[in-house]
């Protein structure tokens, strides 16, 4: 049933009580008396649910029954719903475009705290909706083909796995990774929470699947700089910066690593964190994938000293070059390599960007930098790792095995002064590495907790377990770390806090303390933001569409998160989040189109007057100037809807779907329009 | 003088603010706040548009004919928004109504034009409640009703002039004839 022209407008208004969440603050029966009495107005109820099926059979009888034309209904905000109730507009036999949504929960119920000012808000708003209807035209939804291929941002456990589920259903990925090798972060852990298994063992199968898949492009050393387009059509500019070694030449055989003229490793290894060290050529570490060297131009002999000004390096060629020798026919060391741009194009992104540790050179009082013997737990993971720099002896920097160790929680988190969340994964990595150090020594180990927090799945029980260990938990945050004046020779220090539960000040002599460092938004994470059009919470972490029913899309279409981009979580969390991340990209590739909304713009030839101010104006160059007809034309492919346009024309001839002036000029009378004493 | 300002029931005065949100950011940033149940004045009511873009200075001009106090427009961030540059745009149509209506007689703080991100629900608090404070400390705007002064001053005016014409023996009824205020601004 469509309408005609001429024929009398007839609106259906619904008012919901979202069980109280409406009908608390909002009268929500006399908001439905009020709107039953404007004009236009056929039925006006309320309802517990509107959102439900009873609500929206409700809508659809009316229609058929009392020959609606226009569907207005008062909820929720129109960013969760709008679509449910277009829907139900549709299915009653309407048009779906002449149904209009009215936010009296988020912008109403919700934020006031006085029943008559609430209740006369949503009268307004709704009278708003009633006037602004009338105004409504059929409109069609576009249908758009979408590309099925997929970019994934970030190799660590998030991205992986995204990459893997995706290229396993036949979809063409594009795995981009920032460091040479991918794993991320939990390459470099040693066993993981709760079940103790060793990290590599559980990633390194999926990162060679990942390095093999023939539906995987792998870039690694490699940056999204450009992003254009828009979801089932990015066009993505991907920099693949130069790692002096020609990827397919080379066969991993770290030859060149072996002959380098520097005969020790010298340098400190960023895989170890500085505690290990490396050569100006080397692998990343022993699993990394691709397992392609690198060089490191900063250090390396046939480099001159410091960057150019564009971030190149100039060859000296001063060295022997004894790892081309040792390269021999492979050929593989190509030290003219310059960055190169590749632009792919896909339909949908994952953003698997990950996290930074907390610096805890941010909380001096800890004396991290200062004493060498304070660590943060990434490092001592490394330090305990069989292939970590120590070969897994649980030596500190002077090379003793230490007899006492504090484990500090709550670094960085949880805290007025650096970050206020909680890190979720802090308290039980803090444990697992209570039980690796007690399994590694004969230690004395001090847990200094504020909270133990350890939800999820056998998680608590993984505190029983680790706790009867013989470990000494203490509850309090720890004040001060300094050296301990009796024995300064020795390195030792002396861990100060409140215990809290006996309200006593501790002062524990101890050899090394350990820094349970919080997890922290990635400092690029606003340039990627901006980059990829995203939104940030206010801590930093890449804002979902809605925390519990889209955790995992974002503002922007086409484009899903995973992993601690997100927020801190823990691994099966991660994994858990890459999987449904995939599958929301699935369920819009498979699809095969995009719908848009039709909002998009449109000139009223016979009014325009060919002045040419919209075209200016246009961020998407859709404007163009017919110049037999003098006119202004829309291309309504290009069109995004933004009504820039619009609002600049002179003549007030260029319309907007769905946002048309006199639209927007109802809901502005309406909302002023007096109300009922 | 008729009143057309707003008034609760039981008969104070309390202003009416017209907000225009766009879509991806601001929009979403008061659906945020109502999320965290943050609390702020009731006096706003908020019109959805794609983006600051959007804003057509008609719409405020409108907003306060037809009797707003005041009028506030959200739009995300410089660099941040949806369509690229619509709230530079808007930037630009914001500083050319400031100045507009000041010569209309209307305080420029009645007018607001407040960045804000999806993701900055407590600065939607903040600048309603201090849009409503300013507006509040303004008082009353009442333009609908200035219409109804403006009327009768031009009718008066009107009036005299015809007088004087038939006096002066030329009569000329187009100029004679008022012209309302409110057909002028419609
Ligand atoms: S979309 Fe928010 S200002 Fe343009």
């Amino acid at each position: 049933m469509e309408t005609r022209k001429n024929e009398p407008v007839r609106i259906g208004f619904y008012v919901c009580h979202c069980g109280v969440n409406i009908a608390h603050m909002v009268d929500v029966e006399a908001v439905a008396k009020y709107v039953a009495t404007l004009p236009n107005v056929v039925v006006s109820r309320n309802y517990k649910y509107m959102c439900s099926d009873p609500g929206q059979e409700m809508i659809q009888t009316d229609i058929r029954e009392q020959r609606l034309n226009r569907v207005v209904v008062a909820a929720c905000s129109p960013l969760l719903h709008e679509h449910t109730f277009r829907g139900a507009t549709e299915a009653g036999g309407l048009n779906p475009f002449y149904f209009q949504m009215v936010n009296i929960r988020e912008h109403d119920s919700w934020v006031h705290t006085d029943r008559l000012e609430a209740t006369r808000k949503a009268m307004a708003l709704a009278r708003a909706a009633i006037q602004r209807v009338p105004h409504h035209k059929p409109l069609e939804v576009k249908k758009v083909p979408i590309n099925p291929d997929v970019l994934i941002v970030g190799a660590g456990i998030a991205g992986i796995h995204a990459a893997i589920t995706m290229a396993n259903a036949g979809k063409k990925v594009c795995l981009v990774e920032k460091e040479p090798s991918i794993g991320g972060h939990m390459a470099m852990f040693d066993k993981t929470f709760p079940t103790l298994d060793c990290a590599m063992c559980v990633l390194s199968p999926k990162m060679a699947t990942v390095g093999s898949h023939p539906n995987i492009t792998l870039w690694t050393y490699s940056e999204v700089v450009k992003v254009d387009g828009y979801v089932g059509n990015f066009k993505v500019t991907v920099r693949r910066k130069p790692r002096y070694i020609i990827e397919d030449l080379c066969t991993g055989c770290q030859e060149c690593v072996a002959n380098c003229v520097y005969k020790e490793p010298k340098f400190p290894d960023a895989f170890n964190l500085g505690l290990g060290k490396r050569k100006p050529v080397y692998m990343p570490f022993a699993q990394a994938i691709p397992s392609i060297a690198i060089i490191d131009p900063e250090v390396c002999l046939n480099f001159k000293r410091g960057k150019n000004p564009d971030g190149s390096y100039t060859v000296s060629d001063k060295c022997k070059k004894l790892c081309v020798v040792a390269c021999g026919d492979r050929k593989a060391i190509d030290f003219t390599q310059k960055a190169v741009d590749k632009e792919i194009t896909v339909g949908t992104i994952i953003m698997a960007t990950g996290f930074k540790t907390f610096d805890p050179h941010r909380t001096p009082y800890y004396g991290y930098g200062v004493y060498p013997n304070v660590y943060t737990a990434l490092e001592l993971e490394r330090v305990i790792n069989a292939s970590g720099p120590t070969e897994g002896h649980l030596v500190m920097r002077n090379g003793k095995e230490p007899k006492r160790v504090a484990i500090v929680h709550c670094v960085g988190s949880r805290d007025e002064n650096t970050n206020r969340w909680c890190s979720r994964v802090c308290c039980l990595y803090s444990l697992k590495l209570a039980h690796l150090i007690l399994e590694h020594t004969d230690a004395e180990v001090y847990n200094f907790y504020i909270d133990m927090r350890t939800p999820g799945k056998s998680m608590e029980e993984f505190y029983n377990r680790v706790a009867e260990e013989g470990m000494h938990l203490v509850r309090g945050r720890v004040a001060d770390v300094y050296p301990d004046p009796n024995d300064t020779a020795s390195g030792r220090l002396i861990v100060q806090a409140e215990d809290t539960l006996t309200n006593r000040i501790l002062k524990i002599p101890v050899d090394m303390v350990v820094l349970s460092v919080g997890l922290e938004p990635r400092p690029e994470a606003e340039d990627l933001r901006r980059l990829f059009n995203l939104s940030c919470s206010s801590e930093g972490w890449f804002l979902e569409r809605h925390p519990k029913l889209a955790p995992v899309s974002t503002f922007t279409d086409g484009i899903f998160l995973a992993g601690c981009c997100q927020g801190p979580k823990d691994i099966p969390d991660s994994v858990a989040q890459a999987g449904a991340a995939a599958a929301e990209a699935f369920s819009l590739i498979d699809k095969g189109y995009v719908e848009q909304e039709p909002n998009t713009a449109f000139v009223l030839a016979e009014e325009c007057s060919g002045c040419k101010s919209c075209i200016p104006l246009c961020p998407y160059t859709a404007i163009s100037f017919n110049e037999e007809t003098k006119k202004a034309v829309i291309n309504e492919a290009l069109c995004k809807g933004c009504g820039t346009c619009v609002a600049a024309c002179p003549s007030g001839s260029i319309v907007q779907n769905l946002f048309e002036d006199q639209e927007i000029f109802s809901e502005i009378d309406g909302v002023l329009a007096p109300l009922p004493q | 003088m008729s009143d057309s300002t707003n008034k609760t029931p039981d008969g104070k005065w309390t202003p009416r603010i017209v907000a225009f949100f766009c879509n991806w950011c601001t929009y979403t940033a008061a659906d945020l706040a109502g999320v965290s149940r943050m609390k702020y004045a009731s006096n706003i009511r908020v019109i959805r548009l794609m983006c600051s873009g959007r804003v057509d200075p008609q719409f405020v001009v409108d907003a306060f004919a037809k009797g707003a106090d005041g009028v506030l427009i959200g739009g995300c961030h410089p660099n941040d928004c949806h369509y690229v540059e619509g709230n530079y745009k808007c930037l630009r149509r914001y500083q050319m109504l400031k100045r507009m209506i000041a010569d209309m007689g209307i305080e420029p703080d009645r007018l607001r034009l407040e960045w804000i991100s999806a993701a900055e629900g407590e600065k939607v608090r903040r600048v309603v409640n201090e849009m409503v404070e300013t507006v509040k400390q303004l008082g009353p705007l009442n333009i609908p009703c200035k219409f109804e002064e403006w009327d009768k001053e031009m009718e008066a005016l009107a009036g005299h002039v015809a007088h004087s014409q038939s006096a002066a023996g030329a009569a000329c009824p187009d100029h004679a004839k008022p012209q309302t205020a409110q057909t002028a601004h419609v």
